[in-house]
């Protein structure tokens, strides 16, 4: 362990030439920090279904992966059995090569920072910070040097002597980062980091753990509920649900080719439109308006899907038409949302379709539809829309999985 | 005194904004942001100032202290004044002596010093020992998850219900045939026994308190069970440990019925209290020695409260979790 450590200090290539740190910066480490879920599992005493089930998942040397889904998709146990905080079941965990599924989380490496923050109360910042060290047995100057090279890099220094209550959230959460990157570890775990901060101190604090790992080339493994948290932040991101990992792939991999109906409709703001339709001679009815269908996606449709495909479209994938356009439906406006850069409407479908099995971010039967924000439409107004030819995505009705263009 | 302050700056703040009127000034933000302090530092005061309530606290303390201050004065009288007359006669006739405690204390017969040094030798070992028990029970209760760990703490806690004083002859006859009848064991050992159940419990509940991302915390710092235990939680614990033990010297230090049964045989190692007891008992006629000891008993408790009273400090996990 401390062998990696000196490897890391020694690696301060700088090739940035950015900063004048030995932290580690991203250079030639001899050991590879991937890390490795092989087909890991969780299952709580107590419980029948896993709240991790066989997760298979592989995280690359420097790599930042969110973990990303809704409360109770156990995001948050994934990271705790690689920080050794929770039992794995079955499957195995790795880092680098090393086998970790049974060790303690003290040798394993590891700095995570938590949800709540988790700074020992008693302790100054710099003691909060030098805690692991110190437990570690290293040199006092070390560890005041290190201390405060990584204060300097947090904007720390002159809190170094205060006790956690006399800090703001901001800079309590910047001592929790603080305390994992005076480890120098191998992988950062991080837990909701964020979800304590108010929204514009989030923001800011977003991109600065963001460009902080790209700096310091740590692997790290983030876990949000945030989408956008996610979208803005993570290399690749790993949306799970009920335990099940769903979709891995990078940031456009999952907003453009989303696996299936959950992950389409978990990612991007505001959230995708999905309707269930008819297929009928290569083109889905949605309402008046027919949408062509390719026959690989009719192909691929299996008996459980019963002829219907559900077909996602993005509120930006939609353009205002005329009423006489083949695949223009109607929209009754409910709801206009001005963001300046933007304006979304939130209606519902009228005509034929007023009936039909349409659901998005904002509720059943309801579609949201981004517009214009100079040429917004009065509420109540009717407007006709089309999917942008090319844009629709193509879920299997039964499956949910998605189907060939 | 901040109240003071806050009022002060409060009342100049409010007296700006009058005599400014146009601007808002930041000091009328100021006022009020405050408010909220000096109203309540206000009707706290006015809470205070309530004449009757005051009265009423006055004339309580006074009754409650009388018998106190009449034992302590008879404590200071000559043996032949405490015979002939009232302790409050000395508002007529003061007449003070030390004779009294140098008998207590050193006289003949009645060498309260050996009691007293007695009373000490009981004490300490009898709040040390439970409590460092307790405190390593109550982490693993607390942080450590092992079968039938719900079902043990239940079944310990549920000791309490058994009455001491059917413990006394079971646990007497073990002592004895054990040979340690005549030490100070039987009086340390009993003490730890009754503590345990509720010392544990106690602990355990501050213990669970902290929250569990601090442990975690910890042990992702490299921290193993041991120093989990003493550089995490132990200073937390301080407040806990603090009040326990204030409690348990108070409890062992005033205990009669314990030490007279397994210690109040023999004066190498009975306590204060046995010995007070026999004073009465026996020498029903000794007041000047009687108070005397009573006030030499109670001076150790006064000076274990008042010196540990300042770890009685809340508020010491502040800042560690966003609440």
């Amino acid at each position: 362990m401390s062998e990696t450590t000196h490897n890391r200090i020694n690696a301060d290539t700088l090739h940035d030439g950015s900063s004048g740190t030995y932290l580690p910066v991203k250079g030639t480490v001899t050991t590879m920090a991937t890390v490795t879920y092989d087909k890991a599992s969780r299952i709580y005493p107590g419980t029948e279904r896993p709240a991790v089930d066989q997760l298979d998942l592989h995280i690359e040397d420097g790599e930042f992966l969110v973990l990303v889904g809704p409360s109770g998709c156990g995001k948050s146990t994934s990271l705790r059995m690689l920080a050794g905080l929770e039992d794995v079941n079955g499957g195995r965990i790795l880092i680098g090569d090393k086998d970790v599924t049974h060790i303690q989380p003290k040798d394993r490496d590891i700095a995570m920072v938590f949800q709540n923050y988790a700074l020992y109360p008693h302790m100054t910042v710099a003691d909060n910070m030098g805690f692991a060290l110190k437990i570690a047995g290293t040199p006092k100057a070390d560890i005041r040097a290190r201390v405060e090279e990584a204060a300097k890099i947090l904007d720390l220094t002159e809190y170094l002597d205060r006790k956690p209550k006399a800090l703001s959230g901001g800079q309590r959460q910047r001592v929790a980062m603080g305390r994992a990157i005076v480890r120098q570890p191998q992988v950062f775990l991080m837990d909701e980091p964020l979800s304590n901060l108010d929204a514009k101190l989030r923001v800011q604090t977003r991109t600065q753990i963001a460009s902080l790992q790209r700096r310091l080339g740590v692997t790290t493994v983030y876990v949000t509920h945030d989408q956008t948290e996610a979208l803005t932040m993570g290399d690749r991101i790993a949306v799970l649900k009920d335990g099940l990992l769903q979709q891995v792939g990078t940031p456009r991999d999952m907003y453009d080719t989303p696996a299936n109906v959950f992950v389409a409709g978990f990612i991007g703001s505001p959230a995708m439109n999905l309707g269930t339709f008819k297929v009928n001679g290569g083109f889905a009815e949605v309402g008046p308006a027919r949408i062509p269908v390719s026959r690989a996606a009719i192909a691929a449709l299996g008996a459980e899907d019963n002829g219907k495909i559900t077909l996602g479209f993005r509120p930006e994938s939609l353009d205002v038409v005329s009423q006489a356009e083949a695949s223009a439906f109607p929209v009754e406006v409910n709801i206009v949302e001005e963001l300046g850069s933007d304006a979304f409407v939130y209606g519902t479908l009228k005509g034929s379709l007023a009936d039909a099995d349409v659901h998005s971010g904002a509720g059943d039967n309801q579609v949201i539809v981004r517009i214009d924000p100079r040429n917004v439409p009065a509420k109540g107004e009717r407007i006709f829309v089309a999917i942008r030819p090319g844009e629709e995505h193509l879920f299997g009705a039964g499956s949910g999985l998605r189907l060939p263009a | 005194m901040s109240a003071d302050n806050s009022h002060a700056s409060a009342t100049s703040a409010v007296a700006a904004d009058v005599s400014g009127g146009g601007p808002v000034s930041d000091a009328a933000l100021v006022a009020a942001s405050e408010t909220k302090v000096t109203r309540r530092a206000r009707r706290l005061r006015q809470g205070m100032q309530n004449p009757w309530a005051s009265l009423a606290a006055v004339i309580i303390a006074v009754l409650w202290t009388i018998p106190t201050v009449g034992l302590l004065v008879t404590s200071f009288r000559p043996e032949a004044d405490i015979d002939r007359s009232g302790w409050w006669t000395i508002v007529t006739n003061p007449n003070f002596t030390l004779d009294n405690y140098e008998q207590a204390l050193f006289g003949g017969g009645n060498n309260l010093a050996t009691y007293f040094v007695n009373s000490i030798v009981i004490t300490l070992p009898s709040v040390v020992i439970p409590i460092s028990i307790a405190l390593l029970a109550a982490y693993a209760f607390a942080w450590i998850p092992f079968k039938g760990r719900d079902v043990l703490f239940v079944a310990i806690f549920a000791l309490q219900i058994v009455p001491i004083q059917v413990t006394l002859i079971p646990l007497l006859t073990q002592y004895v045939n054990w040979g340690i009848g005549r030490s100070f064991w039987p009086v340390w050992l009993s003490h730890t026994m009754f503590a345990l159940p509720l010392a544990i419990f106690l602990l355990h509940n501050f213990m669970k308190e902290i929250p569990a991302s601090l442990v975690e915390a910890a042990r992702v710092d490299g921290a193993g069970h041991v120093k989990i235990f003493f550089r995490v939680l132990l200073p937390l614990l301080v407040p806990a440990i603090a009040s326990f033990a204030i409690f348990q010297f108070l409890w062992v230090w005033n205990d009669l019925l314990v030490s007279l049964t397994f210690a109040g045989g023999r004066a190498a190692v009975a306590p204060l209290t046995v010995r007070l007891a026999e004073m009465v008992g026996t020498r029903g006629g000794d007041w000047f020695l009687l108070s005397a000891g009573a006030f030499i008993a109670m001076i150790v408790p006064m000076i274990v409260f008042l010196s540990l009273q300042r770890y009685f400090v809340r508020g010491l996990l502040a800042g560690s979790v966003k609440g």
